[in-house]
């Protein structure tokens, strides 16, 4: 065996250990708790004082009944809900033809001073539930919730 | 004309003619969804370019780690032809990807950690082929586009995993409890149609790739000895 052949093997070895390490790191590290895409309503309160003034992403549940638009049809205001909290929530924007009660949404925004939070970017979070249009959606809140994937890190 | 027709070729016609009845069955026969509408029939390119695109990526590092281990030009080759086929689905999954996001999340792009890890895998892989292109010599060439070949893989199973390990907008993997049933044959035969087309053209592309190769290594032909009066 050349000696230029045996060092490629070894570094074959090294490659794929270096991979796998790295892999392990991402997977194990536990990377997700410093790097939230968004926060529940419950993490939300919790923060309280510590999430005012900074641009956050909020993601729950459209509570069901609090969707109220205004007269100019601009002012759009809902409630966000994990099951356990609710956080109130202003829009300055159109949302999606998607948005609903009990649809899941992302909202990119500020907490106000009076606990309500002000979003102009909403994004709606479909789940992986796909039905024909004459099937029931017999899910109840909890299972909406457990779509979000709140336990995610 | 039937000894011209190589395997490879058998395995690209019966993927065109699967993509085609899939095709036809997702758009025509199977219903639209029921808060989506017709938009959701996208997930049957969607998906289907997504499982391919990480299988092509999946048979890059093992060619890549049969390239260093044996030496040979043929997975060197092989290595090539996915990498190229790879991006290519990843760059239709990432196109297909924002139009349906726009239809249903509201917006184009989020940096939510599937998209990110989806787009660092097409950046990585077409970083892979910007390398091989800069080095000229045929043995560094193979080894150092192989060993980032395999450090680059690292993102693929981030991309499949990331969105039951994080939270993210996008949503995580279906199963046949959570579609319709009349949507998962289209699904089923667009996956196996993407995955025949894209073998065909890894084939094709490393047959093109191995021969450019040994031409590489061919000596010089002599200049035509021009006949002197």
């Amino acid at each position: 065996m050349s000696n230029e052949s045996r060092s490629r093997k070894v570094l074959a070895i090294v490659a794929v250990l270096i991979a796998g390490g790295a892999l392990t790191f991402l997977a194990m590290g536990g990377i997700g708790e410093n790097l939230v895409y968004y926060w529940s309503p419950s993490e939300l309160k919790e923060a309280g004082e510590g999430a005012r003034g900074a641009t956050v992403r909020l993601g729950g549940l459209v509570a069901p009944g609090s969707i109220e638009r205004g007269d100019d049809g601009l002012a759009l205001r809902f409630a966000v809900t994990d099951g356990t909290e609710t956080v109130a929530v202003t829009a300055s924007t159109v949302p999606p033809a998607m948005f609903r009660e009990g649809i899941g949404v992302v909202l990119e925004g500020e907490l106000a001073g009076d606990g309500t939070f002000h979003t102009e970017r909403l994004m709606v979070k479909h789940d992986n539930e796909y039905r024909a249009p004459e099937e029931e959606d017999g899910r109840s809140m909890e299972d909406l919730v457990k779509s979000l994937q709140l336990e995610n890190g | 004309m039937i000894e011209r027709l190589k395997w490879h070729h058998f395995v690209g016609l019966l993927g065109l003619a699967i993509v085609v009845a899939g095709t036809w069955i997702g758009l025509f026969v199977a219903p639209a969804e029921r808060h989506m509408g017709d938009v959701m029939r996208i997930m049957y390119v969607h998906v289907p370019s997504a499982w391919s695109a990480l299988l092509c990526f999946t048979f890059v590092f093992v060619a890549a780690v049969a390239s260093l281990w044996t030496s040979r030009k043929r997975w060197d080759a092989y290595m090539t032809g996915g990498i190229e086929v790879g991006c290519v689905l990843t760059a239709l999954l990432l196109v297909q990807g924002s139009i349906w996001a726009r239809a249903t999340w509201g917006v184009w792009w989020d940096w939510d950690v599937r998209l990110t890890t989806s787009l660092v895998m097409l950046l990585l892989f077409c970083g892979v082929l910007a390398l091989r292109s800069f080095i000229e010599e045929a043995n560094r060439r193979a080894t150092w586009s192989a060993i980032a070949a395999i450090v680059a893989f690292v993102d693929v199973p981030l991309v499949y995993f990331c969105v039951r390990w994080w939270r993210s907008l996008h949503q995580i993997q279906s199963s046949p409890e959570t579609v319709n049933s009349a949507m998962v044959l289209p699904l089923r035969l667009n996956a196996v149609a993407f995955l025949l087309i894209a073998i065909w053209m890894i084939a094709i592309r490393a047959r093109i790739e191995l021969a450019r190769l040994q031409a590489e290594d061919a000596p010089e032909p002599e200049p035509l000895a021009i006949e002197e009066r």
